[in-house]
């Protein structure tokens, strides 16, 4: 990708300049101040990944002795102390995955529009000010939207679809941009070629250019599948229930959802002590579903960008 | 044909913000009808179910500025320090290494974080400080500040990196340090972009529910100090939705603390869009 061989011919440069042996005394003197404040970048960048490490460490050694066969293929029995949580795993999956089978093919609808069709002027200004401001509606608002719009307006009840539902409007604005980031970086020769050889405008986007952009969408959208897995506030009202002693039978049944079990346990539950291998075993559960995630989708990423170079 | 259903597809997201704005005044105005709008927000006093009940949501407001302004205090350096480092100093080998491991931590479910920070952070807090309880405002701010952090050090960075090399070099050229073109050269001309970084880190801060509502204690009162307990605005409409009567006062009293977070990420993300709008910066040639 050029931005990172762009930065490693940037920091050579500075290097060099910086460590050039015509060092006056008065560059010298100057030093010191710079070694500290690059020393605080480093402590900075070091304190991001203890809180990372930290975190994870402690979920991970007091979760792992709560994970067995049993706690990730049983439901919960005695009151949630006992069993497992695999109503709260399916039920995660269900609402992650199926919220993208509305956010997927919507957000990239309007990126192709944004990107390939739209020319500027209000409609597009409107639209980017739109999907800025989409992204940073607090998720317990759209809690409040999906229960007052899909569960009471639209008689969907706190259900399944109506998570989904809330879900999709809530990643939405991370599918526009991975989709957009996506189109923009298929080079404009394709598209030239392709029109060039008599193509229409719509066998050219769908022919050439959504193939080529399809890893990075595909990329974005595991992103937000990751993103809408770990979602809590925006299900509270519009999918989640407590306990329920059987699967969902259809999309209109609520679910339990890994999350929702996490904050439900260590706040509400008649036993919150007594649970408590319970609460780490879920969380560590939640957290390898939704890091593993975005470690695929890292991983998908070097991998794109090794073969564009 | 096919150009009309693109079009559709982008027309629907502002239909959704619109309507995410039409169904919070609906169902957040009745209670305008029983409390003056300035009652409601300027009242100190909030007791839903009480009869007569009372619906002032300042101890609210006021909680979620003081856990957003606090965890800012500890975000802000930290983000914008991280990018910094990621811009001006990495490598591309640390690079690898570094970004993902801002987006992991941009990644952990903010659930988890509550959870990490009621259960650990809180009793170790009350044994360090002496203090009553360990969930609290000062332990709710550094949770939020991990939560903040990814988000300012993304865009900070990517505006530090958009400066123009130019300038770098013409500042090395006369001499400076690398440090001194990092302080005085780079983080000036990217400014407007930090500050986009910053704005849109607080957004991020005041919305975020499941930390707050674990982690602030739940006190619907005016702090004293940053070891009170506290219940910023998405922590109450959390933790009372449930137990709220379908459309009663309480439910409308919600729905409207919902609408004033609203405005107040609206507020923020404006505001964020102004600066990037305003202080666009296009080459060298207007510094």
């Amino acid at each position: 990708m050029p931005r990172t061989a762009f930065a490693s011919q940037q920091t050579a440069t500075l290097g060099n300049i910086g460590h050039m042996p015509q060092d006056s005394g008065y560059v010298k003197r100057r030093k010191p101040l710079q070694r500290f404040m690059f020393g605080l970048f480093h402590v900075a960048v070091f304190i991001n990944a203890a809180a990372l490490a930290i975190i994870c460490g402690f979920v991970l050694y007091h979760g792992l002795p709560a994970i067995s066969w049993e706690f990730l293929t049983a439901f919960p029995r005695d009151s949630m102390t006992k069993g497992g949580i695999l109503p709260c795993i399916l039920g995660t999956i269900a609402l992650s995955y199926g919220s993208m089978l509305i956010a997927l093919p919507w957000g990239v609808a309007t990126a192709i529009y944004l990107q390939e069709y739209a020319r500027p002027g209000p409609l597009v200004h409107a639209i980017r000010l739109t999907i800025n401001n989409l992204a940073g509606v607090p998720s317990v608002v759209f809690g409040l939207f999906g229960l007052s719009m899909f569960v009471t307006a639209m008689k969907m009840g706190v259900s399944l679809l109506a998570g989904m539902f809330t879900l999709a409007a809530l990643v939405l604005p991370l599918i526009i941009g991975a989709s957009e980031e996506a189109l923009r970086s298929v080079s404009q020769t394709y598209r030239e070629a392709s029109l060039g050889l008599g193509a229409t405008k719509w066998q050219t986007i769908s022919l050439v250019v959504l193939p080529a952009a399809l890893p990075s969408i595909l990329t974005g959208a595991i992103l937000a599948v990751g993103r809408a897995a770990g979602e809590t506030a925006a299900i509270m009202f519009t999918a989640a229930m407590f306990f329920s002693p059987r699967l969902p039978g259809s999309l209109f049944d609520s679910v339990m959802a890994l999350p929702y079990h996490i904050y439900v346990l260590a706040t509400a539950g008649t036993e919150i002590e007594l649970t408590r291998p319970m609460q780490f075993g879920t969380s560590l559960v939640l957290i390898v579903l939704v890091l593993g995630m975005n470690l695929m989708a890292i991983i998908m990423r070097a991998r794109l960008q090794r073969r564009l170079r | 044909m096919v150009h009309g259903a693109f079009w559709t597809a982008a027309a629907l997201c502002i239909v959704t913000l619109t309507l995410i704005m039409v169904f919070l005044f609906m169902e957040g105005f009745p209670i305008f009808q029983h409390v003056s709008l300035a009652d409601f927000i300027f009242g100190k006093l909030w007791y839903p179910t009480f009869d007569p009940p009372e619906f002032g949501i300042l101890p609210m407001i006021v909680g979620s500025l003081v856990v957003t302004a606090l965890s800012s205090l500890i975000a802000i350096p930290l983000g914008i320090m991280t990018a910094i480092y990621l811009a001006e100093l990495a490598g591309p080998r640390m690079r690898a290494y570094v970004k993902p491991l801002v987006e992991m931590l941009q990644a952990l479910p903010s659930v988890v974080i509550g959870f990490f920070g009621m259960v650990i952070v809180a009793p170790w807090l009350q044994e360090t400080f002496d203090i009553a309880t360990g969930l609290n405002i000062a332990n709710a701010s550094i949770m939020l500040a991990f939560m903040a952090v990814p988000t300012i050090t993304s865009i900070a960075e990517d505006a530090i990196y958009s400066v123009p090399n130019d300038m770098r070099e013409a500042s090395l050229a006369l001499g400076a340090t690398h440090w001194q073109t990092i302080g005085r050269v780079v983080v000036p001309a990217a400014l407007p972009g930090i500050s986009t970084a910053v704005i849109l880190g607080m957004a991020r801060s005041i919305g975020e529910t499941m930390v707050v509502l674990m982690v602030a204690g739940g006190a619907a009162m005016l702090p004293g100090s940053i070891f009170d307990p506290s219940r910023p605005m998405p922590a109450s409409i959390a933790a009372e939705m449930a137990e709220a009567p379908f459309r009663s006062d309480h439910y409308h009293a919600l729905f409207a603390t919902g609408l004033v977070l609203f405005f107040f990420t609206l507020a923020f993300n404006a505001l964020a869009a102004w600066i990037a709008e305003k202080k666009k910066q296009v080459g060298t040639a207007t510094l």
